[in-house]
């Protein structure tokens, strides 16, 4: 670990530094202008979050799904690829991991629970390898691939709710407790807060990613054709294997965030008429943690503490809830602009030179 | 009188290293000057610092006798500076005329004008003489063309001072002719011009002065009339130089490579490589002359399993491998230099360690049950940065930011270390100094004497007729004469490259 974190450069690491603050400001020169007090806004926001046991349970619990995404897009990249399909994989994981709960009803806890959690996972790699094995058969860009994934996972998914694990409220029924993911005790510790195991498994996930990329040879190869297909190509490394492999580990995570939300969060499956969103947000946490593990945990716990404060920043200085959006838009904006902001600290410090 | 450039003790750090240490540089009006030094001393971070992609941690700058300050490549461009990089910076899928006009385009009512830019790069070429075509892409042009287009840009741009960072190293012999020319042609029109090379050659055919560094610091400056070759040689390594000789008797041993009635298409489906066949043995040095483009790239692309055979048969060690899969092919015994180190050669945002492993990271001992052995990887690269004198702050260091001759090294290093029973040598010394060069012939001869096969690929007649035991000429895909280097010369070979048999019709 000590490793990851001297790979990180600190000019490169200024720029998500400063992408946040400058999301923040603008955020605050908004409420400034429609009238709210930002400092009573940030200040209810960090309250909840590190003083009330359940908005910091909440705020954890949604970091789990964020940081699964975030590392599927953030594996995605480091070797090359784009997986806009991160929505699309998580939701094919979600129900699988519910059906394969709700099917499989009367095994044991100790089969059923890993069982469903790794039909999550095996549903997000199929959703993975069809786009990966398209661009290495085919040469379809993965970007169109995975984007045409989502909606197929949309729609597919809505169906088999409808047609096979139907129930009141337009969902699947609720999983047996066995293969349950929710635990009394974290709610308890954190005064009734939906945090459940999950989170184990997205720490596990940190440390696979991590372990994969660095410490395996097939972590070195997908390293390699990311960077350079041409010269993996010639040192006879398969460059069509590796971008299948890579876009189907990187729908594990993916189908890994869905079966958190499934047999962690909500017990059930929803039929959803539009998207989650988790997975488009999970493009902005690797963006905003430069694509490492770690820089992908902290930016999920941001972005999770942004969006469950921002339910008590609506109550306590009236700010609507909406706006947490706009800040972390303009974060990704920013974030997105890092070469100005690079550019422009290089003017800085150099006229400081002077 | 005041000089064109004047740069006054320059010093650039980077972590762990000084690459320019108290700097100083004098460039007449009107003269070409040569800035000579070894791999890595510092010569195109001198150069990046006058064109402003580096800013100096000390030292001053002066344009035409007058202070300057500049901050970055538009800077450079507004003094009349102009830069042709080591490696071009050109946009493959854009045309000529596009890419020499990007960043300052003729406009009408607001809009690209593209038919003034074609008119423009036109007359340009024609008035320095330097052949292009306006309309075609730069991917489908060759690399002494792409040059000229790097050259028409700065002249576009109205640079009057035109540094050329190695332009030599990427051309074949014509074309190295075809740019001195050019560059006497652009001093005559009043440019100044500084260029880097490793060719002594060069140097004593068309520079006026001479500037010499050594790791990073100033060792002098002359003109040429007033030195030689051999004293700027031992001036540049700072020892005697001696040219390495292919003195090991030769006895050649079973075959090792066999290729038969080998047909191969490029890109465009054409046939160029036909009906070839060629053989190489153990314990001998073969080297392949030829104009470029004569099927060279081809047929060891095909012998890497980078591209289709269409007819014909590869065979290693006996071992049939015609279209097998590249990995199959280099664990039975290839070992490959190819020609394009920065592409095909390296993975540039890889360290040196783990490009030292490029072939091997999933064998042992640098791997076990899927698992890299970071420690031995490590080691490993440490000896071969020592033994082949890279010169590199540590083998953590990033390929990218090593000079062009120490990454060549690098690749030199990890191919030779495998001792494979194959080594393909494209180009190996392109862009390495008198030393290096030296010492990458020693080793290719010591493969020789230990009984491997070395198919050497060269554009330097000087390299292939030093080093080979055999000289295969190839043309127009085939193989039309093998030679022996001590019964011929370069006249000969010449006339053989451009298709004239020995006691042909032509004669
Ligand atoms: N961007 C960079 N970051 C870190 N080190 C660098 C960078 N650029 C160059 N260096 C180091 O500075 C030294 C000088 O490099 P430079 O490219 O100027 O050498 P050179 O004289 O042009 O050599 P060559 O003949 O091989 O091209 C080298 O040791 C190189 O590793
Ligand atoms: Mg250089």
């Amino acid at each position: 670990m000590i490793k990851l974190v001297k790979k990180i450069n600190w000019m490169t690491l200024l720029v998500p530094v400063i992408s946040v603050i400058l999301g923040l400001l603008c955020g605050a020169v908004i409420m400034l202008v429609i009238g709210y007090n930002p400092i009573l806004a940030y200040q209810s926001i960090v309250e909840s979050i590190f003083l009330q046991p359940y908005y910091t349970g909440e705020t954890i619990r949604a970091m789990i799904p964020l940081v699964l995404a975030g590392l599927a897009v953030a594996f995605a990249f480091r070797t090359g690829l784009f997986n806009i399909g991160v929505e699309g994989q998580l939701m094919a994981g979600w129900l699988a991991s519910v059906a394969c709960a709700i099917v499989f009803g009367h095994l044991p806890r100790v089969i059923l629970l890993p069982l469903s959690v790794l039909a999550g996972g095996a549903a997000g790699a199929l959703w993975g390898y069809i786009p990966g094995l398209l661009k290495a058969k085919f040469k379809v860009h993965e970007v169109i691939s995975t984007i045409m994934m989502n909606y197929i996972a949309l729609y597919t998914t809505a169906y088999i709710i409808k047609n096979f694990l139907y129930t009141e409220g337009e969902r699947t029924p609720t999983i047996p407790a066995a293969a349950s993911l929710a635990s009394p005790f974290l709610a308890n510790l954190t005064q009734g807060s939906r945090l459940h195991w999950g989170f184990i498994v997205a720490i596990i996930a940190v440390v696979a990613m991590w372990f994969i990329l660095w410490k395996t040879t097939k972590g070195y190869e997908l390293r390699a054709v990311g960077f350079s297909p041409d010269a993996s190509q010639y040192a006879g490394m398969n460059v069509s294997r590796n971008i299948i492999l890579s876009l189907t580990i990187s729908g594990i995570f993916a189908g890994l965030g869905g079966a958190m939300e499934g047999l962690g969060t909500y017990q059930y499956m929803t039929i959803n008429s539009t998207f989650t969103g988790i997975g488009f947000n999970g493009i902005a946490v690797a963006l905003l943690g430069l694509n490492t593990p770690i820089g992908v945990v902290l930016s999920g716990a941001l972005f999770a503490g942004l969006q469950t404060g921002g339910l008590t920043m609506q109550s306590n200085a009236g700010v609507p809830v909406e706006l947490i959006q706009i800040i972390i838009a303009l974060i990704i904006f920013f974030v997105g602009s890092g070469y100005v902001i690079k550019w422009a600290m290089g003017r800085l410090t150099r006229k400081g030179h002077k | 009188m005041s000089y064109a450039i004047e740069m006054r003790h320059i010093r650039k750090e980077f972590p762990g290293i000084v690459a320019n240490d108290d700097i100083t540089l004098q460039v007449e009006e009107g003269e070409i000057h040569a800035l000579f030094g070894e791999n890595g001393a510092g010569k195109s971070t001198l150069m990046n610092v006058l064109f402003g992609l580096y800013q100096p941690d000390k030292g001053e700058i002066y344009v035409h006798g007058e202070k300057a300050v500049i901050n970055d490549p538009n800077d450079a461009t507004r003094l009349g500076i102009g830069m042709v990089h080591q490696h071009f910076m050109l946009i493959d899928k854009f045309t000529v005329a596009e890419n020499i006009i990007l960043g300052r385009e003729p406009k009408k009512h607001g809009m690209l004008d593209m038919a003034k830019a074609v008119k423009i790069v036109k007359e340009l070429s024609e008035k320095y003489g330097l052949d292009v075509d306006p309309n075609q892409k730069i991917e489908d042009i060759t690399v002494g063309m792409q040059q000229r287009v790097e050259i028409l840009k700065t002249l576009y741009r109205g640079s009057d001072i035109l540094i050329f960072d190695e332009p030599t190293a990427v051309l074949t012999p014509i074309e190295i002719q075809e740019l001195i020319a050019i560059m006497k042609r652009l001093v005559k029109e009043g440019k100044s011009i500084i260029l880097i090379t490793h060719k002594l050659k060069e140097i004593f055919e068309c520079c006026d002065r001479c500037t010499v560094i050594r790791r990073g610091k100033n060792i002098d400056s002359m003109a040429i009339s007033e030195t030689n070759p051999t004293d700027l040689a031992s001036m540049m390594v700072g020892r005697k130089v001696h040219v390495q000789i292919n003195d090991a008797p030769y006895e050649p041993k079973e075959k090792v490579l066999e290729v038969s009635h080998l047909s191969v298409l490029d890109q465009r489906k054409v046939s160029v490589v036909n009906d070839l066949n060629l053989t190489v043995h153990g314990g001998e040095i073969l080297g392949i002359a030829g104009v470029d483009g004569n099927g060279q790239t081809e047929l060891i692309e095909a012998i890497a399993g980078l591209r289709k055979v269409k007819d014909g048969s590869i065979k290693v060690d006996g071992q049939d491998l015609t279209n097998q899969r590249t990995r199959k092919i280099i664990e039975a015994g290839l070992g490959y230099i190819p020609e394009d180190r920065q592409k095909h050669g390296l993975v540039l945002d890889f360290s040196v360690g783990e490009n030292m492993v490029l072939q091997t990271y999933y064998k042992k001992p640098y791997a076990q049950s899927g698992f890299l052995k970071n420690k031995v990887i490590t080691k490993k690269a440490k000896q071969l940065i020592q033994e082949f004198d890279v010169r590199t702050p540590s083998e953590k260091t990033l390929a990218r930011s090593l000079s062009g001759g120490n990454q060549q090294k690098v690749i030199v290093a990890r191919e030779v270390d495998r001792s494979p029973k194959l080594l393909i040598a494209a180009q190996p010394t392109r862009g390495l100094d008198i030393g290096a060069i030296e010492f990458i012939h020693g080793k290719l001869i010591e493969e020789k004497k230990k009984g491997k096969a070395v198919l050497l690929i060269s554009f330097e007649l000087d390299e292939i007729l030093h080093l080979s035991d055999r000289i295969a000429v190839i043309y127009e895909g085939r193989i039309i004469d093998i030679v022996n280097p001590k019964e011929t010369n370069e006249n000969e070979l010449g006339l053989l490259m451009a298709g004239r048999r020995k006691g042909g019709a032509e004669a």
